[in-house]
């Protein structure tokens, strides 16, 4: 049974969900051109949920509902950025979506109604809230992926994300129902006090299995990882994006959740399936990436490298093991946000500047916009002492107290077969001569846009002297 | 009466389970066979939450159960409207010709 405190635990969910139907209701009753309004009352009922998770801090951990709802640290930390993270890609993607015709109300409910589901997932307690979480989470995704009704790609991306995401999500299922066989509980801090003692530990161990196929496809990582490319390529750009950020976060909480607080005593046996994804995600995704052509699709197999950089650390299933997994998520994704949104400040309609031939000369015809974006690159490559070194050598430094130092030796290796396609675009853009005939760049791009994406770029640089600060807010999300 | 053991439901939960994969895997026809096998899919894991519940006395797999079809319901919604919206720009749904986006 429950009772009115445990929907205060709860007030930011409530309040989205809420909001979620106000700004579909508002948008219904408005013309085509006043949906600004729309877009303002977006970004203004995500911050209100901000302040909500922050305001509604405590310092212990709280459950409601029986345990099925958690609210701790690592869940307001993961809340905070993903928000944070939607909101960016709002005010990134408004001059895209008026450019193209796409600027519609659908776009914001539907995300809020994704960011629901995230929240809802890192702050899962049970099977059943898991399983809701991640699915709220992603059927709104499909269809914002197939947002561009107009284009081939756009569809086709949409039905590869569809059928794999819930190919998924079955896997996870089943692993769930085995686990649940074995165990006689969906309650995860159950599941946690019998995991070491069920009279069935091969049922337990298939299901974990299956568990961490469907954490793999969450994160992308090899063998896991065929939708990846093809939705980053497809999707309408400020989408990617969205996929290439919040997902990322979500999959840390659910990771933790099903793993770590569900799975824990099972730690030896899917510590190894990690390491095993990270090495092969580390190789496929470096050297793929030399080969592409596209950006967006370069920028998938980095992204795929990055996921098995992040599970390196979470390979070591201890605290600073978790906590180097949530630094490494959080950079990652405002280090994404640059890179994505130079790409779709460039872009105009019937041109996306999605090809890395497109960058080139980008120094000589747009010199800030050329900055930027080799800023978001050496960050990604992990050029000291830019934000994605710090998140690196924290992810190698837990790898190796975890015994794992084969792995982080296959990590280093391929950081610097990584490099080079990193570097590759600053050499396009500084010092290749801008193609003959070359398309026309977005002559004019919105002041906001501009302003928010070099905040955000600057951010990079700044927030390198509150990183310590950070890291310890990871740190104290587990505990430390 | 003779009860039927819970392996049996397993075994039976299993095989629909991998004949769901081999469908999405092996299919190259149509997308629609891969919205059933999706279907067919989830209705396996529901199958062993209710076998597993009623053996173990515990009502909470039931009540999984109940939002597994609900969201599988939800999910084939999003799905159908993904095929539709794909035959009017492409006119055909056949998985094999689903192939624009590749290295």
């Amino acid at each position: 049974m429950f009772s009115l405190n445990d929907l205060l635990v709860m007030v930011p969910e409530l309040y989205l969900t809420a909001a979620a139907c106000l700004v579909l209701l508002f948008d219904v009753f408005l013309k085509d051109d006043q949906r600004d309004a729309t877009h303002w009352l977006a970004i203004i009922v995500m911050l209100g949920a901000i302040f909500l998770v922050i305001h509604g801090q405590t310092p212990e951990t709280v459950t409601a509902f029986g345990g099925m709802f958690v609210r701790d640290h690592m869940a307001e930390i993961l809340k905070v950025t993903v928000m944070v993270a939607t909101i960016l890609m709002f005010v990134i993607a408004r001059p895209w979506l008026k450019d193209r015709q796409l600027f519609i109300g659908e776009f914001y409910s539907l995300a809020i109604f994704s960011v629901i589901g995230v929240m809802l997932l890192v702050s899962a307690g049970s099977l059943i809230t898991v399983y809701l979480g991640l699915e709220l989470f992603a059927l709104p995704a499909y269809a914002l992926v197939a947002l561009n009704r107009e284009s081939k790609l756009s569809s086709e991306a949409a039905i590869k994300f569809f059928v794999l995401g819930a190919l998924a999500s079955g896997l996870m299922l089943f692993g769930m129902s085995l686990i649940y066989g074995a165990t006689g509980t969906l309650a995860l801090d159950r599941i946690f006090a019998v995991a070491g003692t069920t009279p069935h530990p091969h049922l337990l161990q298939l299901g974990l299995v299956f568990l961490v196929v469907g954490i793999g496809f969450e994160f992308g990582v090899v063998p896991f990882h065929m939708w990846l490319p093809d939705v980053y390529e497809g999707a309408p750009t400020p989408i990617t994006m969205y996929i290439s950020t919040v997902p990322k976060l979500a999959a840390v909480g659910l990771a933790y959740r099903l793993l770590e607080g569900g799975l824990g005593p099972l730690a030896a046996d899917w510590r190894v399936m990690l390491a095993i994804m990270a090495a092969l995600s580390l190789i496929v995704g470096n050297v793929v990436a030399i080969a592409q052509k596209n950006l967006k699709r370069m920028l998938a197999y980095s992204t795929i490298s990055h996921m098995g950089f992040l599970f390196l650390a979470l390979s070591n299933p201890t605290a600073e093991g978790y906590s180097a997994a949530l630094f490494y998520a959080v950079c990652f994704a405002l280090m994404e946000t640059v890179a994505f949104g130079v790409i779709l400040a460039l872009g105009r309609k019937g041109f996306e500047c999605d090809m890395i031939d497109d960058l080139k000369g980008l120094n000589r015809r747009s010199p800030w916009f050329a900055g930027m974006m080799a800023l978001a690159m050496f960050s990604l490559a992990g050029i000291p002492p830019l934000w994605g070194f710090m998140a690196k050598v924290l992810v190698l430094k837990a790898a190796i107290d975890g015994g794992m130092l084969w792995l982080a030796i296959v990590a280093i290796i391929c950081a610097i077969i990584g490099l080079f396609y990193y570097l590759r675009i600053v050499k396009v853009m500084y010092f290749d001569a801008p193609v003959e005939g070359a398309e026309p760049l977005q002559a004019k791009p919105d002041f906001v846009l501009r302003a928010v994406l070099s905040i955000n770029a600057l951010g990079l640089i700044v927030m390198i002297g509150f990183s310590g600060t950070l890291f310890e807010w990871c740190r104290a999300a587990f505990g430390v | 009466m003779i009860a039927i053991p819970l392996s049996w439901y397993i075994v039976f939960a299993t095989v629909l389970f991998c004949i769901a994969i081999a469908g999405i895997f092996i299919n190259r026809k149509n997308v629609i066979v891969l919205l059933m096998c999706i279907e067919l899919m989830l209705l396996a894991v529901n199958t062993n939450f209710v076998a597993f519940s009623r053996f173990l006395g515990n009502p909470d797999g039931q009540v999984f159960v109940f939002f597994i079809l609900t969201v599988a319901a939800a999910e084939s919604a999003i799905g159908l409207a993904i095929v539709v919206l794909m035959f009017r720009n492409r006119r055909t749904i056949n998985v094999g010709e689903i192939d624009s986006l590749r290295y």
